[in-house]
Parts: structure tokens; sequence; C-alpha cells
């Protein structure tokens, strides 16, 4: 996608496309010679994996869609009628649904990858920056189709997050209502739910493009988190990566089978089985896993409009990582003090996921939870907002190799 | 030349503004029907009212109904839980406005600005929070510590008049517009 291309058609067809509409070229370039560094490890087939699951996403959702009634007084039965009626319809939503979390485990990984590496840092802001809208985008399309069952967690789910915009002062109840074309969430909701649904998986695909062209501009960061020196720092991308992440991908797909054919409704919710009745709320609240720190940060604060702030914030902060990192070292290889502050901010996003799963009065070894909510909520901002500019000052980071082909070869 | 060539800018610039003005206005016009199509549509518009039948519900008792897709409390109260909300100093509240669609915006959220008569409640059950239905005390399980309703999303606690006093909920539970049309009746909406 940049730099000189290395492509040399050969047949006459290869020829007569190339001045006309260079496809071959540009699929030569960047997915065959592509100059990768050779010391990507395991963190980096995540890339791929994220988008097969978009694919997995796209086909299993068509159809679907095929069999699925965007109508309140249909939609909940229609689902039933795919679970039992079509054929393999259990198969297709069983794949659709379990792959929505393995999508979401496969990008939590992946970012976390990238904050390790300091892959966001120079000159690879624009990915990160458009890793995060597809993150944003992803978690409003796992949304909208969360309320598509129709169950009383859809239902309950919708309400609640719909309800995030009534906290903005003035214009919020009308911004609600807006959304839900009515005066409550409602069949006009689920309509255009679906509609919304169906529309973004492929503005994410779009949005993946513009990440990828990015990414293949400076090229891949590494492990090491220093530049290619020269040739010999890469291999091709293909056989190398292909094979590798190809490798990779199958284990992931058995891991994904296994939830698939062994315990499909391990990430569902019971409350899901039961069609949404907008008289009674279920006794307990609960988004999706991949949702959960952030509802504990929502809980934690017991300000509506700040509550909703602080949510939003935790997820428009990642964008400005790039700056709020002032190291000038990449890899958290070499930054001993931001190593451990990186490990700890990991166990901070798994503590404050457990406190948002919990009831809000949980007590833990006679603890309340909101409380471990609070510090947790305060380490995630000061993670990013006070130790992150700071620690890039004051930390004295180990020396680095002077090439990606030295520590290997141990010149 | 230079004269004309400055003129020539000016009528340029005139025609870059004055096109560059008329493309916005064209593009808001476009853009509104676009948004505003997905605001509530005149069905959903059309104000529905339920009358709710009084004379089954016992003293200490409450009963959701549906009104406007949401749920509706009709509490009846007790003496006690009477005493109790009007005892309440409204300067302490949280939320001190009555919340009660049927007087002005600014009315004190005092325990006969919350009910038409003293032994009726009548609230939207839609928690001020984020929108969840809260769930009603009964004299043999109290919810939270005010005896009214506790929401158990986010923990919002609500008093005997349906006041807020705990948690996250900004605002009383909202009274919608009703009139009672005999002692055993009432129109809502
Ligand atoms: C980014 C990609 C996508 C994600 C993360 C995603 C996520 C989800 C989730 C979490 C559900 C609820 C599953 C359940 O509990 O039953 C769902 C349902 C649904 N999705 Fe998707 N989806 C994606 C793409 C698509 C696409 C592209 C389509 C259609 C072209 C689609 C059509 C549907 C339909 C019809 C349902 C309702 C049936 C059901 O609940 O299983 N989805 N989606
Ligand atoms: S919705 Fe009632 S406390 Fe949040």
């Amino acid at each position: 996608m940049s730099g000189p291309s290395t492509y040399n058609p050969k047949s006459g067809i290869e020829k007569w496309l190339d001045t006309r509409l260079p496809l071959p070229r540009l699929l030569h370039d960047t997915m065959n010679t592509f100059p990768t560094p050779k010391n990507l490890n395991f963190w980096y087939v995540f890339g791929g994996i994220l988008t097969f699951c978009l694919a997995v996403q796209i086909v299993t959702g068509i159809v679907l869609a095929m069999h699925y009634k965007p109508d309140a007084a249909l939609a909940f039965g229609s689902v039933e009628k795919i679970m039992r009626e079509v054929n393999y319809g259990w198969l297709i939503r069983y794949v659709h649904a379990n792959g929505a979390s393995m999508f979401f485990l496969a990008v939590y990984i992946h970012m976390f990858r990238g904050l390790y590496y300091g892959s966001y840092k120079a000159p690879r802001e624009l990915i990160w920056i458009i890793g995060v809208l597809i993150y944003l985008l992803m978690t409003a399309t796992a949304f909208f189709g969360y309320v598509l069952p129709w169950g009383q967690m859809s239902f309950w789910g919708a309400t609640v997050i719909t309800n995030f915009f009534s906290a903005i002062p003035l214009v919020g109840t009308h911004i609600s209502t807006w959304l839900w074309g009515d005066f409550a969430v409602g069949d006009a909701t689920l309509n255009r739910f679906f509609s919304l649904h169906y529309l973004l998986p492929f503005v994410i695909a779009a949005v993946v493009g513009l990440h990828i062209w990015a990414l293949h501009v400076p090229g891949n960061n590494n492990p090491l988190g220093i530049d290619v020196k020269s040739p010999q720092d890469t291999v091709p991308f293909h056989p190398y990566y292909t094979i590798k992440d190809g490798f990779y991908l199958v284990l992931f797909v058995i891991f994904f089978s296994l939830f698939v054919f062994y315990a499909p409704e391990f990430f569902g919710n019971a409350d899901n089985a039961i069609e949404a009745n907008p008289l009674v709320t279920p006794p307990e609240i609960v988004p999706e896993w991949y949702l959960l720190p952030f509802y504990a940060i929502l809980r934690s604060i017991p300000n509506k409009l700040l509550g909703v702030i602080a949510l939003g914030a935790a997820i428009l902060v990642l964008a400005f990582i790039p700056w709020l990192d002032t190291s000038r070292v990449r890899s958290c290889r070499f930054r001993p003090t931001m190593k451990w502050l990186f490990w700890f901010f990991v166990v901070d996003c798994l503590i404050l996921g457990y406190c948002g799963s919990q009831p809000v009065d949980a007590v833990l070894a006679g603890i309340p939870l909101v409380l471990v909510a609070r510090f947790g909520t305060a380490y995630y901002f000061g993670f990013f907002i006070l130790l992150m500019p700071l620690v890039g000052l004051f930390e004295t980071p180990k020396p680095l190799p002077a090439s990606i082909s030295q520590p290997v070869l141990g010149e | 030349m230079t004269a004309a060539t400055a003129d020539d800018a000016t009528r340029r610039d005139f025609l870059y503004v004055a096109s560059g003005a008329m493309g916005g206005v064209a593009v808001a016009a476009v853009a509104w029907p676009l948004i505003d199509q997905m605001n509530p549509s005149t069905a959903a518009l059309a104000l529905s009212s339920v009358e709710v039948p009084l004379d089954s519900i016992q003293v200490g008792q409450g009963i959701t109904v549906k009104w406007r897709g949401q749920p509706l409390f009709v509490r009846r109260r007790t003496p006690e839980e009477i005493a109790k909300a009007r005892a309440v100093d409204v300067a302490s509240l949280p939320d001190p406005l009555a919340n009660n669609d049927s007087l002005p915006e600014n009315a004190p959220a005092t325990d006969a600005n919350r009910t038409t008569k003293p032994e009726w409640l009548v609230l939207k059950g839609v928690c001020t929070h984020l929108g969840c239905t809260p769930t009603i005390s009964t004299p043999t399980d109290v919810q939270g510590e005010y005896g009214g309703w506790l929401c158990h999303c986010h923990g919002s606690q609500y008093d005997t008049a349906g006041r807020i006093r705990k948690g996250p909920a900004p605002r009383n539970l909202e009274v919608p517009p009703y009139a009672f049309l005999s002692d055993t009746r009432i129109k809502v909406g």
C-alpha cells in the first residue's frame, strides 16, 4: 500500500489489469512481500483473528437476518424458531452469539498488546486511534445486537444504556426520546436497532481497511519496540506470517468451538430466555462480560451525570494515549516501572469487571465492592492521566538493542 | 489590468461564499427530515390514557399497571407511611421539587404536592436514574431504608412519597397527570 512496489506482472491478464485496476498489485504488496519484522511473537496473531471474527459475524448475521423478525411482537418468537425449527439455526445463532464474545476477547488482547509494546507511539498514532474507533463501533454493534432477541436482559439493558443520554443537561431527555422513537424502549427502538446492527459491521469493515492501510505505511511495531534498520530485520509476510497466523487461527477456532458445542450459553444470561416485559425489571441488570469494567466505573460514582461522563471518558481517554505517554522508549520490555504498572492495570480491569458483575450492594470479605470499584476507577484513570506522563519522564529505560537482529544473532 | 484582476477576485469570493452558504442550507434541509424521522411518530404521540379502579387495593398495598408502554405505580398508603412522608424536611431532600406534572415546575416536594388525596400515591414506575422499575416495599418485605421503593439496578432508594433519598437517581419519581373520576376510580393521562 505504500513504499516502492515489488510487483512484477507476468501473465497477459495481470499486465492488462495492472494498467487498469491494479488490484493484484495491491494484494501482492500488502499480503505477500510486505516486509514484516522477524521477531513478532504470539501476541501479534490477533489482528488476523479479528479479521476472521468480523467475517464470521457478517456471514452468520446475514443468515440470521433471513429468519429474524425485527418486531417487538415477533422478535422473541422468531429467535425461538431459529433455535428449534430453522435447519442448523441453533448452530448459526450460537456461532453468532459466542462469536461476539470471541471477537471482544481477541480485541482486548490485541489492545493490551498495543499498550505493552507501545504500538501507539509515533509514527503509529493514527493506527491506534482508528483502532479505538473500531472498538467503539464494535461496542455499539454488540449493544444493538444484544437487543435483538428481545429478552428481559435485551430490553432492560437497552433501557439503561439509552438512558445514559438523559443525563445530558437540557437536551438529554429529547435525545433519549429521539433514540427510542417513543417515550420508552419499544417496537420503534427494536426496529431501528436492527437496521443499525445490520449496517455497522460493514462500516467496521471499511474502517478496518483504513487501519490496515495506516499500518502498512510505517509497518508493524514489534516486541522490542525499535525500528526496522535493515532488510535483515524483516521477513516477507508470506509465507512466514501467513503460516504462523493460520496455525494460531486454527487453535482459536478450536477454542471458539468448545464454547459453541459444549458451553453455548456460557456467556449468556438466563434472564434473556424470558421475553421482554416492560413492567418488571430483572433483579440484576448485568451487561455482557466485555462491558463489565465500564459498568463498574458507572456504578462507582453516586451521581448520574458524573457517572455517565466517567463511563464515556474511560473509553475516550484511550484515544489520547499517544500523547499521554511521554516515554521515548516504546516497549515495556525496556521500561522497568511501566511494566509493573501495566500488569497492575490489566489486573485492575479484571477487578473492575468482577465488581461490575456483582450486585450493587455486594460485600466481599467485609469490604463493600463499591469501594473496591472506586479504587479501581481511580487507578484506571490515574494510570492514563498521571502515571503515563510522569513515569515516561522519570523512568530510566534499560538499554535498547542496536537492531532487531542483534539480540537474535547475539552479535 | 491589475484593477480588473482584483475586481475578479472579489466577485469570485462572493460566489464562493454564496454557493457555500446555499450548499449549507441545502444540506441542513435534507438532514433535518433524516434526523426527525427518528422522533416519535404521530401514532406514538397520540396520548393514551388509562383508567384504574381503586376498590380492590387494600391499605398498604400497591399495584402496577401499564401506561404508555411503561409501568405506573398506584399505592394505597398506611397512615404511618403518610406520617413518615410528611415528617421529612423538604430542604433536606436531594431533589426538593415535586416533579408533579399537574403542578408548576417549581412546586416544592412536600408530601401534599406529591399526592391528590393523601392515601393514594400515583407515580410513574421509572427510576429517574437509568429507567429501571424500582421494587415496592410491603409491610413484610421492606425495600431500602426509607420504606418506599428500591431500584435494584444501581441502588436508588425512594421514600413513601416516591422521593429520591439515596443513590444515583437525581429526581423524585414523576407524578403523572391524573384525576379522580370517583372515590374509587382514577384516570391517568
Ligand atoms: C461486528 C459484528 C457483529 C457483532 C459484534 C454482533 C453481535 C451480536 C450479538 C451480541 C447478538 C445477540 C446474540 C444473542 O444473544 O442472541 C446479535 C444478534 C443478531 N445479529 Fe449480530 N453482530 C455482528 C454482525 C451482524 C451482522 C453483519 C448481521 C446481519 C447482516 C447481524 C445480524 C444479527 C441478527 C439478525 C441477530 C438476532 C438473532 C440472535 O439474537 O441471534 N449481526 N449480534
Ligand atoms: S436505574 Fe434505578 S438506580 Fe439506576
